[in-house]
């Protein structure tokens, strides 16, 4: 008898503690990198956004889950007839997470300081357009514009955007103060980042107190820590092939969505035989998009046509343009003289996309004459050698940033891509802010640089997460680098 | 003696001189800018300026190289270009992982090498030795991070003894700090003992074949009597000289046990800043590191000069 109701204490204690463990509000999430610091208006790394974007840091719009833009700090606004002059509304009874108060002081001081001479914003082109930034009263803020700017309200919800406070700017980096629901606690650098809820917070308090941010750079690492249940979840998980067991796990969730970064076999248009239109295409019309999918990311990510993310309203399908025909490029590399093919380079940065894709890739311009060395660099290689010196035949790059089909009016920029029609086109689309024109606008300009064969357009970055079954409210798609921990919640 | 000990720190000054010289060099020779790494593909030309000025990269070569050295002298190993923070205080926190983990590492193998070692000598020939020869065979030949995703595997994922990976800070209890770093230990130690086992038996068995150990079995010792009271007192010199080199390589050489446990230890910090081209604490790091493995030898050395005397003539 004594026995039983031992083994039934012992039972019901450890219900107990699995309970427990259910109604946990905390959670810890894993990344691949680190984020140097805790400034997103002063870096490109997308870690800094992941961990601070609306968690610790909001601007006066905001990025929803779907990619959608809603109303953040800036309750409302109103636009001028002619479309220059936006006059934000604040939110009010907002406060830092130091007990300052947020008003259009701070909104000014923050665009100021983006804009700035001596701005180190990576982002600075985004506030190119706006001339002033003006107080009308505490909870009114005015931008005037010296061109109508359709995008300006996406641009606002970027994290390079986001409002900052003059008072906690100095140690922004180490110790960052925003209005978002979460409080920074602490950084154990190489490790991890805590924070705490925001009790004072605006809006709807989130549920969970506690979110850990842990880095684990390493894949297999990535595997084992998920496995070992060390951590709730995992952004962007970088192993694809290890995909199938969390699947088959019913302690797991897989959350398959879709980023912003349109992985692109980039060429250089101004080297030769790279010059040669029927050159670049005869290149797009070697490669088999499916097969890199398949063979260098196990299925996982759409292919595309041109520079555009398929989940936006405006995307069309241009694939069948540079449809696999190794026939059709055989016979356009001869067209342009070069019948028995060219050697080139092909420079390869370290994520696995461009490493396993770029010896799919080499192997399928091989088969049509076209040799390409392969160049294996690192990021910051690449930023030297191919992004500013300009010197390389191919290469393969995610280009992450949303809606930055804006980047082919710019001549200089690293591929080289230079149409007068195409530019006039985006001084149009920058002119225009209704949502018709600009679909027009939009899917013209993707036919124009499709058409152009600009580049090589391989395949829309797949978002793969990984999360313990239990945890809701995850970001299934990227609409920018971020881990929106206000709506988590563990499930009863 | 006097004269042989500045002899030696003479030429350690002069090797960190030249280690110094040689690793800014090679840092900075290799491409890549950490302003235009940070600021990403969008930045502006002015964007990268402005970043570069606030670094003190507009700077020349040779001015940076003074500031690093005379700061280094003074103790303050400069500003990290991606963290911001004083190099010697992020030095100093990962020191506390990686410091503690090579102690660890080293008292394991240890621990398993001079039991392994000794026990192999005495039974020379026999089955036993055979065994332990067989087995240190295979862990030298194994690479220590195969061990760690072995060791992963089996404790962490399949038993749940330990965590895969990661370290909760000393502040949470040396208890948890020790198990958290257990594993990662257990992976550098043994590959470690292996060679520190091979080390042992055949300085043993050298020495069985002095004439003083003649003598002691003379003297009417058993052979066991013999190994315990001379042999393994004469034995340690060489041992301990191979613990030395293999504590620095455990401080330099745990990178990859370091990335596979995601812990925050020196070896991933260099290997974070080297990516995102922080040179200047790629520069200190590599330096310290330096640092550390001559400041050794030279310690070695002397102590090498006490024990015998016939080094202070020679050299």
């Amino acid at each position: 008898m004594a026995l039983r109701s031992l083994v039934l204490a012992a039972g019901s204690a450890i219900a107990l503690m699995a309970g427990g463990a259910w109604a946990k509000d905390s959670v810890t999430i894993a990344m691949q990198l680190e984020p140097p610091h805790l400034d997103p208006t002063s870096a490109a790394a997308q870690a800094i956004d992941s961990v601070v974007y609306s968690n610790i840091f909001e601007g006066l719009t905001r990025f929803q889950g779907d990619g959608s833009v809603v109303p953040g700090l800036a309750e409302s606004w109103e636009i001028s007839g002619d479309g220059t002059v936006y006059t934000f509304r604040l939110r009010e009874g907002v406060t830092f997470h130091d007990g300052s108060s947020f008003d259009a002081e701070d909104v000014k001081f923050s665009l100021d300081r983006a804009r700035a001479e001596d701005s180190t914003n990576a982002q600075k082109a985004l506030f190119a357009g706006i001339t002033a930034v003006d107080v009308v009263d505490p909870q009114t803020v005015r931008i005037t514009l010296d061109a109508p700017n359709g995008a300006l309200l996406f641009n606002l919800a970027w994290g390079d955007a986001v409002i900052v406070a003059p008072e906690s700017i100095g140690s922004i980096k180490t110790n960052p103060i925003g209005t978002g629901a979460y409080k920074f606690q602490n950084w154990v650098q190489g490790d991890r980042i805590a924070l705490t809820r925001n009790e004072n917070y605006w809006g709807e308090p989130p549920a969970l107190e506690k979110a850990t941010f842990k880095f684990i750079s390493d894949p297999t690492a990535a595997f084992a820590a998920l496995m070992a249940e060390d951590i709730d979840a995992f952004d962007n998980f970088p192993a694809p092939e290890n995909l199938p067991q969390f699947e088959a796990d019913p302690r797991f969730q897989v959350l398959v969505g879709s980023t912003e970064g349109e992985t692109i076999l980039a060429i250089n248009n101004k080297q030769p035989p790279f010059d040669d239109l029927r050159v670049r295409q005869a290149v797009t019309h070697a490669i088999d998009r499916q097969a890199i999918i398949d063979g260098a990311m196990f299925g996982y990510g759409t292919p595309i046509g041109s520079h555009f993310a398929p989940h936006h309203p405006a995307y069309k399908d241009l694939t069948a343009n540079s449809a696999h025909d190794p026939e059709k490029a055989r016979a356009l590399l001869a067209e342009a003289g070069l019948p028995d093919g060219f050697e080139t380079t092909l420079h390869l940065p370290p994520p696995s996309y461009a490493r396993r894709g770029g010896e799919i890739v080499a192997a399928q311009l091989a088969a049509v004459g076209i040799k390409a060395e392969i160049i294996n660099v690192e990021w910051a290689q690449w930023l030297e050698t191919v992004f500013r010196g300009k010197t390389f035949g191919l290469s393969i790059v995610s280009h992450t940033e949303p809606m930055d089909i804006g980047i082919y009016a710019r001549p200089d920029y690293y591929f080289q891509y230079d149409n007068p029609a195409f530019q006039a086109l985006m001084t149009r689309l920058e002119a225009s802010s209704d949502p018709a024109s600009r679909t027009t606008l939009l899917q013209e300009a993707q036919a124009m640089i499709a058409a152009d064969y600009v580049n090589g357009y391989l395949f829309q970055l797949a978002k793969l997460g990984v999360a313990k079954a239990g945890l809701e409210g995850l970001w299934e798609n990227a609409p920018t680098a971020a881990i929106d921990l206000s709506a988590l919640r563990w499930a009863e | 003696m006097l004269r042989y000990a500045l002899k030696r720190l003479l030429s350690l000054l002069l090797s960190l001189a030249v280690a110094s010289l040689v690793i800014f060099l090679v840092v900075e020779v290799a491409p890549g800018d950490p302003a235009s790494f940070m600021l990403g593909v969008n930045a502006q030309a002015d964007t990268v300026a402005a970043l570069r000025a606030e670094l003190g990269l507009d700077q020349g070569q040779v001015a940076r190289y003074l500031s690093w050295v005379t700061g280094m002298l003074g103790g303050d190993f400069g500003t990290s270009y991606t963290y911001r923070t004083p190099v010697a205080e992020m030095i100093a926190d990962r020191l506390w992982v990686s410091l503690p983990l090579a102690v660890y590492a080293l008292a394991l193998s240890t621990l398993i090498a001079f039991p392994a070692g000794i026990y192999a000598a005495a039974r020379r020939g026999r089955g036993g030795d055979m065994a332990v020869m067989g087995a240190t065979q295979l862990g030298v030949a194994v690479p220590n991070f195969w061990f760690a995703m072995m060791l992963v595997l089996i404790f962490a994922i399949n038993l749940r003894w330990f965590g895969a990976g990661g370290f909760p800070g000393w502040e949470a209890g040396i208890g948890a700090g020790l198990h958290a770093l257990t594993l990662p230990a257990i992976a550098l130690a043994l590959p470690q003992a292996a060679i520190l086992t091979r080390v042992m038996r055949s300085a043993l068995l050298d020495i069985l074949g002095e004439d003083f150990m003649r003598s002691a079995r003379a003297k009417g010792l058993s052979r066991r009597q013999a190994l315990w009271r001379h042999g393994l007192r004469n034995a340690l010199i060489p041992v301990l000289t191979i613990i030395g080199l293999q504590f620095s390589f455990l401080l330099a050489g745990a990178i990859i046990i370091e990335q596979v446990f995601y812990l925050p230890g020196l070896g991933r910090l260099v290997f974070q800043a080297i990516s995102a081209r922080d040179l200047i604490v790629v520069e200190s790091v590599v330096m310290l590191l330096v640092f550390a493995v001559i400041t050794v030898n030279f310690l070695v050395d002397l102590a090498y000069a006490l024990v015998d005397p016939r080094l202070r003539s020679r050299t």
